[in-house]
């Protein structure tokens, strides 16, 4: 049997060929003789037939059958294949496979090894990739060989160590008494990592924090002696005495000093030193500057100091390295919050930031400006985020939009001018902004009464132009559908009113609903608005005509608007001006999270037009619905996630627990849903021992004359929630409130958000289906809290 | 601590890979897939600098290899920058003027630099000089003359 190829013989073929399939075979071949290879137990060759099967593992091709292989190299007497079984093991082998503990007799062998290389071998893979059960094992090992004298392998079980505290956390006491008189040590190896094993046990224990504080005078004096001293070979670059260990030192310091008046005391001149003698024309300075800098801000420091540190950033956003201007913007958006008025002073700087090609650098400083935008510089800052966000990037423009319209409704001067920002955004972003922002314009333009006239004539202008971006065209169809009389008489009197004809406007609104470019979200928007001008237009009979023709619709949408509509015109005219007249007033229930419009002048629909909800609301229901769908079938199936879209609670603060108290017991029942017959109670108990868990049982009554048979309760909460639903006790809710269907609900408010629920109810009655839907939003605070 | 190390060319063919936290063989080529496609069409100009997922990634481009590495929150990126500048230099004083071909030739002995640089994600020796002679010490531990002489070895 030939010997086998040698490796860079191998990867020399390898990369003659031409194409990938070639490539295959090449490899195909080589590792079938690699395995025959490996069948006949060949010693002298395994090690290299390993490392040719570490290459081809590198090109992606599969190598697991050389994992066995690995460990017989590594038990090997020859430094060569130990070498490569250890990096075999490192690339083929981790935690996952049973197969790497058996190296854990062989690492402990090899840790008392009388050659330090094939101890540090050993050292460097259990530090690498040693699981916790090898960690528990060896780390008797480990802890033995921090304390050598030898700094090679001192060094190793520094971070043998850290990797060993990382993994099984509980063993980080053993180690410390070794670390008594690691920071004495003149080896920079030994010392480097000793301060890395100091700050991972800081980071992980106060008591240990506590203790090593006293190291704070030492570290200092090592800061020191770096940078006085004078040119050392072995550690320059660039000028600066070893950065790495300097740097670390620097963020050993800031865990040390973070609330401790003392250590930040002790340290405030050796900062002030650094910060100020640092050369800054490589980026070798900028990173010791930088991690000063992060430093200063995170401990008590003495206001000068702090404010030296944002004039160090303040320099660095004005540096060419774009790098450099990066990281300043990153630490600002850190600091902006305690250091505000400081940061305030380079908002400039920041704005220009805005224009900068590089992506990264466009993305923090748009961060950076949302959070230094106040009362005072709105408008200014507001025109520059318009700027961006006419000529951003499409990755930008949400969340650009987004912050603009939260940034307006915190600090808008005035209501004509944020009606203004919104419509900007609307008409150069309009097909970015976010679902939920269409319900919340909305009521913003209903809220702003005086500004009602201005506001459509605006959007209506802006639909003339453009009928692409689908939230502006479905504000814009609203407004349209609720001033439309505004428009047509020429009220407005903030700018120069235009002249448009009712029929103009309805031509407008046809167009919408025939126009490729709406969705059937816009079209139901569309048909809605022009239902709505029956009551303020004269041109009744050409609404009723475009009505009863969207009645044989094919989207099933638009067909039960259209129809319900044709039943209000024909069988219910009476009503009609009551129904459709203009909107009040609306009421926010949190800024946070999907905007529910709830009615404040309690007005009760008839059934009939159940489904004519003002059409914000139907798109938020729209998904639930789809969710709720999902979910299918007469068995009920416990609901595990849910999906209705919530923002994430930003700035928030809202949701405050003003009640505070967190009494279990007693908290009161309430009545969820009551209609045609079927009444739902809810009762509360909190689950023990997870105070997060309300648990909540239904109780289902039914007063009418028969039977609700087929009877399924369905939930759904959002998406900060987790909902559990088990089964019910019965699927019949007997008639004249003979008996009770009961189910449990358990719902999961790790965030203890308000509890808002929308729930499905089907059954059958009388031999017809009914399915409801509703939404439950009167959950007494002590269930949520 | 660094997350990973990454080592490709301008075609995305991968050269080193070295892997600090416990992955699997399909979160590895994922990784390796979204780090290719990140930084490979980034403009020449930009920053070495990229926010994906939870890591800041920093890399450098030094002729035609890309040198790739995941960070945690609260490491230092510039510093970070320095770090694989470091592990060039090394790579450049062992083999005398580095280039792709010895990397893809010897990767081997790549990794063993590596190791004696890094150690579970942190920096094990900041000495250049220290990691060199290391590197002197355990070759001449390879059997054979004709390994020492770093012929081909395998």
């Amino acid at each position: 049997m030939p010997a086998p190829i040698r490796l860079r013989e191998l990867i020399r073929t390898i990369r003659t060929a031409r194409t990938q399939a070639e490539e295959r075979e090449m490899i195909q071949k080589e590792c079938a003789a690699i395995r025959s290879s490996f069948r006949e137990e060949d010693n002298t060759y395994r090690c290299r037939n390993v490392a040719k099967l570490l290459y081809m593992h590198m090109l992606g091709y599969p190598a697991h059958f050389g994992q066995l292989e690995c460990l017989k190299l590594i038990a090997s007497q020859k430094f060569t294949d130990k070498r490569i079984g250890y990096l075999g093991a490192m690339l083929l082998l981790d935690e996952r496979q049973d197969v790497h503990l058996l190296m854990t007799n062989c690492i402990k062998n090899d840790l008392n090894h009388s050659t330090q290389y094939v101890q540090g071998l050993a050292l460097c893979t259990l530090g690498c990739m040693g699981s916790s059960e090898m960690c528990r094992d060896l780390a008797g090992e480990v802890e033995k060989l921090l304390k050598t004298s030898n700094s090679y392998l001192r060094k190793k079980a520094a971070l043998c160590a850290v990797h060993v505290i990382r993994k099984v956390p509980e063993l980080m006491e053993m180690f410390l008494p070794a670390t008594k008189n690691l920071l004495s040590e003149k080896n920079h190896g030994v010392l480097h990592t000793s301060v890395v094993l100091l700050t991972e046990m800081c980071e992980r224990s106060p008591d240990m924090l506590a203790h090593f504080r006293k190291l704070v005078p030492q570290l200092v004096r090592i800061l020191k002696n770096l940078i006085m001293s004078g040119y050392s070979p072995e550690h320059d670059v660039s000028g600066i005495s070893d950065p790495f260990l300097q740097v670390r030192i620097l963020r050993l310091l800031r865990i040390l000093g973070k609330s401790d008046d003392d250590s930040s005391e002790a340290m405030n001149d050796i900062l002030a030193q650094v910060a100020t003698n640092t050369e800054t024309s490589k980026n070798v300075g900028n990173a010791i500057l930088y991690e000063t800098v992060l430093t200063i801000m995170d401990i008590k420091s003495e206001s000068g100091l702090r404010v030296l540190a944002i004039n160090i950033l303040g320099r660095f956003l004005l540096n060419n390295d774009k790098n450099i201007r990066y990281v300043a913007l990153t630490s600002l958006l850190k600091t902006v919050q305690t250091d505000h008025n400081a940061v305030q002073r380079h908002r400039s700087t920041i704005v220009d930031c805005l224009k900068d090609l590089d992506v990264s650098i466009k993305r923090r400083a748009m961060e950076l400006s949302f959070a230094l935008v106040n009362g005072n510089n709105i408008r200014g800052m507001m025109k520059e985020l318009l700027y961006f966000l006419d000529s951003c990037d499409p990755e930008f423009k949400a969340d650009c939009a987004s912050g603009v319209f939260l940034a307006a409704e915190k600090y808008a001067p005035s209501k004509r001018w944020h009606i203004d920002t919104i419509m900007r955004v609307l008409t150069t972003a309009g097909s970015y902004v976010r679902d939920d922002s269409v319900p919340n314009l909305i009521q913003l333009i209903t809220n702003s009464v005086e500004m009602h006239a201005y506001t459509v004539q605006r959007l209506y202008k802006a639909l003339l132009d453009d009928i692409s971006q689908q939230p502006l065209v479905q504000v814009a169809s609203w407004c349209i559908g609720e001033y439309g009389d505004l428009l047509v008489s020429g009220q407005c009197e903030e700018e120069e009113p235009i002249q448009v004809t009712e029929d103009e406007v309805l031509d407008v609104l046809e167009g919408l609903l025939v126009s490729n470019l709406s969705t059937p979200v816009t079209r139901g928007y569309a048909l809605t608005a022009i239902m709505k001008l029956s009551t303020r237009f004269s041109s009744v009979n050409r609404i009723k005509k475009v009505v009863s023709i969207y009645g044989s619709s094919i989207d099933v949408e638009l067909q039960q608007r259209a129809v319900e509509y044709n039943a209000l015109f024909k069988k219910y005219d009476h009503m009609r001006p009551a129904l459709l007249e203009r909107m009040p007033i609306m009421e926010k229930t949190a800024t946070n999270g999907p905007t529910e419009i709830v009615q404040t002048n309690g007005e009760t629909e008839p059934s009939v037009v159940e489904s004519k909800h003002p059409p914000p609301v139907t798109q938020p229901t729209n998904q639930a619905n789809d969710l709720l769908d999902l979910l299918g079938g007469n068995d009920v199936v416990p609901v595990i996630q849910t999906t209705m879209p919530t923002k994430p609670a930003s700035a928030g603060g809202e949701l405050l627990d003003l009640l505070g108290d967190l009494s279990l017991s007693g908290i009161p029942p309430m009545t969820a849903y009551n209609k045609n017959g079927l009444k739902i109670d809810f009762t509360f108990e909190r689950a023990n021992p997870n105070p997060n868990i309300a648990v909540i049982t239904i109780h289902a009554s039914n007063s009418t004359e028969a039977d609700m048979t087929d009877f399924v309760f369905q939930a759904a909460v959002p998406k900060t929630f987790q909902l559990q639903l088990l089964s019910p006790s019965s699927n019949v809710v007997p008639a004249l409130n003979q008996g009770t269907v009961t189910q449990v609900i358990r719902v999961l408010n790790p965030q203890k958000q308000q509890l808002r629920m929308r729930i499905k109810l089907t059954y059958t009655l009388k031999g017809s289906a009914v399915q409801d839907l509703a939404e439950v939003n009167n959950f007494p605070p002590q269930s949520w809290q | 601590m660094i997350r990973f190390l990454l080592l490709f060319s301008r075609q995305g063919k991968l050269r080193l890979q070295k892997w600090f936290t416990p992955l699997t063989d399909r979160e590895k080529k994922k990784v390796i897939r979204d780090m290719t496609m990140l930084v490979l069409p980034r403009p020449p100009r930009s920053s070495n600098f990229v926010q994906w997922r939870d890591l800041k990634i920093v890399y450098k481009r030094y002729a035609s290899l890309y040198f790739c590495a995941g960070l945690e929150q609260h490491d230092n990126e510039l510093l970070a920058l320095e770090v694989l500048h470091r592990y060039v230099e090394l790579l450049d004083k062992y083999f005398g003027n580095v280039c792709e071909l010895d990397i893809i030739f010897n990767f081997e002995k790549a990794y063993f630099i590596l190791d004696e640089f890094l150690m579970g994600g942190e920096i094990l020796e900041t000495s250049k000089l220290a990691v060199g002679a290391t590197m002197e010490e355990a070759d001449t531990l390879q059997e054979t003359m004709e390994e020492y002489m770093s012929k081909p070895a395998y």
